[in-house]
């Protein structure tokens, strides 16, 4: 691999123990059985965790928890792509000598926990935006989406929207931890019923019970662990709105800002990439997010990923996992797309391995399309 | 107006005045003396240039439709009765952009156009709160 600095390499990938419907496991406990899985998996014990990373919680909310008492943390929370931003700066601070391995977790239970999960009244959101009946993602990136289709047309963004879904539950049937395994006709995906309009059912993301881990470590330690090292070689992290009607262009998203720095930082171009991981809340997500990343050019999505050149056997793998479409979602999915880039990385995948990938870009998005982290993930 | 169950909203020390002329039947808009922004939502710094040299400004009314979802299913316990309804993004002729409902209107994408004109309309849902909402331009 040329021009490519090996900053720091991900060492343990994990889910929790369960993922789907699991009411039988708290968000924390989820957490736990994925950080125990995650180093595992890297071949280290609990001892060895210095830096603790997580989103949604106070740090020491869940590090007490676990039995983990670290000298670096940071609980950076901007939705989905929290975990992604979080590789980034484990990654920075492995390097400044604030810690040597860094613990990502990330617990959920989107479907069953026993209290709901809220956010501040005396925010904005709940003055100017809630008493309208704007409340939570579907709403809000629909109408995003329903920019895009006045913008770029709406028939052939429809077809693409289908395109998503479809291509996504194929890769989902090849993924024995996925939850929705049955196969998607594109008739079913359009008479599927409305959520909140352009959105199907189908556009949406599940709403699932899920944990997993990462364990981050630096180059030099990697190379004695269990797992073939995958090298961060590229990272960007950028935010420009919290309210949808604050973001600056319903199309873009800060994607156009941290796709093309981290591959400048990777050192290499997008026809490099050998897998895209894309967070997939919304079929929308998925198609604003591949323009957004300059992996094509405003409105040319529905043309990029037409006829099903994102499905398995197709000229361009993405979201390979089954995606938060059909895979798994439970409220903050970022960390699961680093999980999946990890192991295809790896050779891991079983019957939805690429053909020895060696780069991947990961990208989260977290809030109302507000936040974005890019990475991108080598092996040799 | 007794059994308005739906969620009100949350006023803040800087957006007491645009409740309380919202209760009028107006709609304020704070607007910078330094850069000449108008901008919402209410902050008694700009949040383009940080000057306090802030002032309010009574927005006409008239705007545009800028994005729109036809809400089937409500996101809330409490909505789940109200849909269909519009939740909507508008662009006001002075140049923010803010949601809202369009209300006023049937509700199929044959009526509801990205672009069409409308004006702003007031519900007092209560006896201490008026939610601004746009209808066609008549």
């Amino acid at each position: 691999m040329a021009n490519q600095t090996k900053t720091a390499a991900i060492v343990g990938v994990a889910e929790s123990d369960q993922i789907g419907i699991v009411p039988e496991k708290s968000a924390l406990m989820l957490h736990m059985e994925a950080a125990r899985n995650a180093i595992a998996d890297a071949g280290l014990t609990k001892d060895d965790i210095d830096g603790f990373l997580t989103a949604g919680y106070a740090g020491y909310d869940v590090a007490e928890y676990l039995g983990i008492h670290p000298t670096y943390t940071d609980s950076t929370s901007v939705g989905g792509s929290s975990f992604v931003i979080h590789i980034a700066h484990a990654v920075a601070a492995i390097n400044a000598g604030y810690c040597e391995v860094a613990l990502i977790t990330h617990g959920q239970a989107g479907r069953s926990a026993r209290s709901p999960f809220g956010r501040d009244p005396n925010l904005p959101a709940a003055q100017y935006d809630t008493p309208y009946g704007i409340v939570g993602p579907p709403i809000n990136y629909a109408m995003a989406a329903s920019r895009y289709m006045h913008q770029h047309g709406e028939a052939r963004t429809r077809q693409a929207l289908g395109e998503i879904a479809v291509s996504t539950r194929k890769w989902a049937q090849l993924n024995p931890k996925a939850m929705m395994r049955d196969p998607m006709t594109f008739d079913e995906y359009h008479n599927s019923r409305w959520i909140a309009r352009p959105f199907h059912l189908l556009d949406c993301c599940l709403v699932t019970d899920a944990g997993a881990a990462v364990v981050v470590t630096s180059v030099e330690r990697a190379r004695n662990l269990a797992k073939k090292p995958v090298y961060v070689l590229g990272a960007a992290e950028h935010h420009d709105h919290s309210a949808i009607h604050q973001m600056p262009d319903l199309t873009r998203t800060p994607a156009t800002v941290t796709g093309p720095a981290a591959l400048k930082m990777a050192g290499v171009t997008h026809d490099d990439i050998d897998l895209t991981m894309i967070y997939d809340s919304f079929t929308y997500t998925v198609l604003v997010t591949l323009e957004s990343l300059g992996f094509c050019g405003p409105g040319e999505g529905p043309d990029f990923i037409a006829n099903q050149r994102t499905a398995p056997g197709g000229s361009w793998p993405l979201n390979t996992s089954g995606g938060g479409l059909s895979y798994t979602h439970p409220g903050m999915y970022g960390i699961f797309l680093i999980v999946e880039a990890v192991r295809q990385l790896r050779g891991e995948t079983g019957d939805r391995q690429l053909d020895d990938p060696k780069l991947s870009l990961v990208n989260g998005t977290g809030g109302l399309l507000s936040s974005t982290g890019t990475i991108v993930l080598g092996v040799d | 107006m007794a059994n308005y169950t739906l969620p009100l909203p949350n006023k803040q020390p800087e957006s007491d005045f645009y409740w309380e002329k919202a209760k009028d039947h107006e709609l304020w808009l704070r607007k910078c003396n330094q850069c000449n922004n108008a901008y919402f939502y209410p902050r008694n710094i700009c949040p383009s240039c940080y000057s306090d040299d802030v002032t309010w400004i009574q927005a006409s009314g008239k705007a545009t439709l800028h994005a729109f979802s036809i809400v089937e299913r409500g996101p809330t316990p409490a909505f789940r009765e109200s849909v269909p309804y519009v939740a909507a993004l508008v662009d006001l002729d002075e140049g923010p952009r803010m949601p809202t409902n369009l209300v006023n209107v049937e509700i199929d994408g044959a009526h509801i156009k990205i672009g069409m004109p409308l004006e702003v309309t007031f519900e007092d849902v209560t006896d201490e709160i008026t939610l601004p909402k746009f209808k066609p331009a008549s």
